[in-house]
């Protein structure tokens, strides 16, 4: 048998590491080993899975370094019951079962550091039928076909983008993958990089030979050096195919890839400020017109679309765009995935067939909130998107539907929140994202992100007025209306959706001095219960402010003006005897 | 140059990323990251040589240096805490976190303790969502977080270093 280790950032950070290399040095004759990528199941690494050739036989979860021994004579003997504590439950699996899987395909199937597992799920595939025949309008063709839309948030029509840098006049023509996977709480770019580098690559080529692109860049984060390393792996492979470099397959098309690693700046997911930090520049955007198709990097027709549309191209070139088109709804073609985090029970990548709707990623797939407790709202977009409510749960996940709710379809983040969670607590924390990642180029953008934050500062922190809200309406509309960036743009969305849904939250904090989540510090008061504390002091050890004070088994004080509010008593206390109003 | 930036810093160091990078159009945040590198963070007078020999004026190199939160223009302690700030790690109380670690080390955010043991930095999502509240202290993730583990695995440092 084999025993495959699954070896993404987060399977990586949850110790995959140690499960590897103990199982290494336990490794026996006739057992082989191997890694694979992001298996989307962040909730149960680290996983480690055992295959007979082909097959999945087993999958391991919450895997440590002790369990090598039986993972090892499991494999060697086929006898599975020294393991059965850490297989997988069918309802686990349903995880899996429920989603269908395009741009995550070969996601922690195949071993991403080897070009002939891509190969062997017929990876390049696609390319050799593009470059053995199709003409790269034919190639555009198809992909209108497939209605694939951008998936990094806009939801542009792909093909027009392609079709405008093929119809752009010029010899120099750039093809650009973003990969600056800014937002807070979506990562599927990285994992589709760091668990199947090729299909990036494959999907690069088909759109670099659609536009008529000499150069293909990445343009990855730097938090994703992992990524880096597997896809730099990965193209070295493809040059030494032939698949990448001049001549391509024999076919007469040339495009070679490079890297670039940016530096820290979620402005720089705007494409035009993407394109001026490719310049060595500060990622600043650029007035548009003129458009990236008609110039753009080094003002040449440059195209620029993300990972996970790119990972999209070569199956819909294999498939055909008709069968991507099957899937989905009227306005909203193929797949969508999602990183599926928050309250939320079992959290991870979540590929779905567009028209789905939002209950059914996180009830059924997503099994729901922790600890069975109240649905509030689910995040989506990051800080362009917005917080859709409980009754708006059987909301289907389509571009227009979403966009109906105040918030979009995004990149792909989606967190949950339950009861605990202070909306304008959230409201304060997206904004207090984009004035610090506000690039500082247009007014409404740096100082109106700036004037709301200090609002929203005020109302969270008891100081709010009668007429803040009213306040901060006006400000989003001006900064919508004014902003020169989709950043500055869509700031206000956290705002608004929150306002809309969630007014009576607003109110509380702002007229009743009270925050009915119990999450902002200056509005919540502690007590103790002086019929359940036993007096034991764990407490007041824990106190940062010394507020709290008392004689060995009798009932203990808080003291109102000491307290900071920040709640480690209450988690401290073994007795329940704590509770915040 | 002024006097307060007469930082001898060893600029032959950069002699191969120079040659490699410098002729390159766009190159100037490359070069700025092997720069940070090798140094740890970008001394004002690697600065004015890199502005120097890439053509640049010294306010370009500056702008773009402080415009990327990935650069430095000060030294770190020798770990450096990066407390995720993303939203699935907010939503499961990172700020918490953040008051533990402030409180424990007596520094702010993007502070350094006396002894040049630690700094903080808080950034945006790590991309380990399932384990929120997460944070990186030099190349080892940390998950599922509180502020009991979080002084924990502070103490343990300490110790490690004999400075408990």
């Amino acid at each position: 048998m084999k025993i495959v280790v699954g070896q993404g950032s987060c399977g990586l950070a949850a110790g995959a590491g140690k499960v590897y290399e103990a199982i290494e040095q336990r490794l026996v004759p006739g057992v082989e080993l191997g890694i694979t990528g992001c298996i989307g199941m962040c909730y149960l690494e680290p996983i480690v899975d055992l295959y007979e050739g082909e097959t999945l036989v087993k999958r391991l979860v919450r895997v440590n370094a002790d369990n090598a021994e039986a993972i090892v004579a499991a494999a060697q003997s086929g006898d599975l019951s020294g393991v059965a504590d850490i297989a997988i439950t069918a309802d686990d699996e349903s995880f899996l079962t429920q989603q269908t899987r395009i741009a995550l395909r070969n996601c922690g199937v195949i071993d991403p550091t080897s070009i002939d597992a891509y190969i062997a799920k017929g990876g390049y595939e696609a390319l050799q039928k593009v470059l053995g025949g199709m003409t790269p309008e034919g190639v555009i063709d198809e992909i209108k076909v497939s209605g694939l839309a951008g998936r990094g948030g806009a939801g542009f029509p792909t093909w027009f983008k392609w079709n405008a840098a093929r119809q752009s006049p010029g010899e120099e023509k750039y093809l650009i993958c973003n990969a600056d996977e800014g937002d807070p709480g979506a990562f599927m770019d990285r994992a589709v990089i760091e668990s199947d580098p090729h299909t990036l690559i494959e999907g690069m080529l088909i759109g670099a030979y659609a536009i008529g692109a000499i150069e293909a860049v990445v343009y990855v984060r730097a938090e994703y050096p992992l990524a880096i390393v597997r896809l730099e792996n990965a193209m070295a492979q493809a040059r030494e195919r032939g698949y990448l470099g001049k001549n391509i397959m024999g076919s007469g098309f040339s495009c070679d890839m490079r890297i670039k690693a940016g530096a820290g700046a979620f402005v720089c997911g705007e494409e035009t400020a993407l394109i001026e930090s490719l310049e060595g520049k500060r990622g600043m955007p650029r007035l548009k017109p003129p458009f990236p198709a008609a110039a753009g990097y080094w003002m040449k027709p440059s195209n620029i679309n993300n990972v996970e549309t790119f990972a999209n191209v070569a199956w819909i070139l294999r498939n055909g765009g008709e069968k991507f088109a099957s899937m989905g709804t009227e306005n909203s073609k193929g797949t969508k995935v999602f990183a599926l985090t928050g309250k939320i029970k079992r959290g991870g990548l979540v590929e779905i067939p567009m028209g789905k709707t939002l209950r059914e990623v996180i009830y059924d797939i997503g099994g729901g909130i922790r600890d069975d407790k109240e649905f509030k709202a689910v995040q989506l977009g990051g800080p362009s998107g917005g917080c859709v409510p409980a009754h708006l749960l059987d909301t289907i996940i389509d571009y227009r539907a979403l966009g109906a709710t105040g918030a979009i379809m995004g990149s792909g983040g989606m967190v949950v929140m339950d009861a605990n969670t202070c909306m304008v607590g959230m409201a304060k924390f997206f904004l207090d994202f984009t004035a610090k990642e506000s690039c500082g180029k247009c007014v409404h953008c740096r100082l109106g992100t700036k004037r709301m934050l200090e609002i929203l500062t005020r109302i969270t922190e008891g100081e709010g007025k009668e007429g803040d809200v009213e306040l901060l309406e006006e400000l989003c509309l001006g900064i919508k209306d004014g902003a020169l960036c989709g950043l500055g743009q869509t700031a206000p969305n956290p705002v608004l959706t929150t306002i809309k849904y969630f007014r009576d939250e607003y109110d509380a904090h702002i007229r009743e001095k009270r925050c009915p989540a119990k999450y902002c510090r200056s509005l919540v008061k502690y007590t103790i219960d002086p019929e359940k504390c036993v007096g034991c002091s764990a407490c007041s050890k824990k106190c940062p402010a010394e507020a709290i004070t008392g004689e060995r088994k009798k009932p203990f004080t808080i003291d109102r003006d000491k307290c900071v509010g920040c709640g480690s008593c209450m988690a401290t206390c073994k007795f329940g005897a704590i509770s915040a109003e | 140059m002024c006097s307060c930036c007469e930082k001898k810093s060893d600029l032959s160091l950069l002699g191969d990323v120079m040659k490699k990078y410098a002729p390159v159009p766009g190159s100037l945040i490359t070069i700025l990251q092997h720069a940070q590198e090798i140094y740890g963070y970008l001394p004002v007078d690697v600065m004015y040589y890199i502005a120097e020999q890439t053509g640049n004026s010294p306010a370009k190199v500056m702008g773009v240096a402080t415009f990327y939160t990935q650069f430095r223009t000060q030294p770190v302690g020798k770990y450096l805490i990066m407390l995720c700030q993303g939203t699935a790690c907010h939503v499961n109380g990172s700020e918490r976190i953040k008051a533990t670690i402030c409180e424990t080390l007596g520094i702010e955010d993007g502070g350094t303790t006396a002894d040049g043991l630690f700094s903080l930095k808080t950034v945006a999502c790590l991309g380990c969502c399932s384990l929120s509240p997460v944070m990186m202290i030099n190349e080892d993730t940390y998950g599922s977080l509180t502020p009991q583990k979080t002084i924990a695995i502070l103490n343990e440092i300490r110790e490690k270093e004999g400075r408990a």
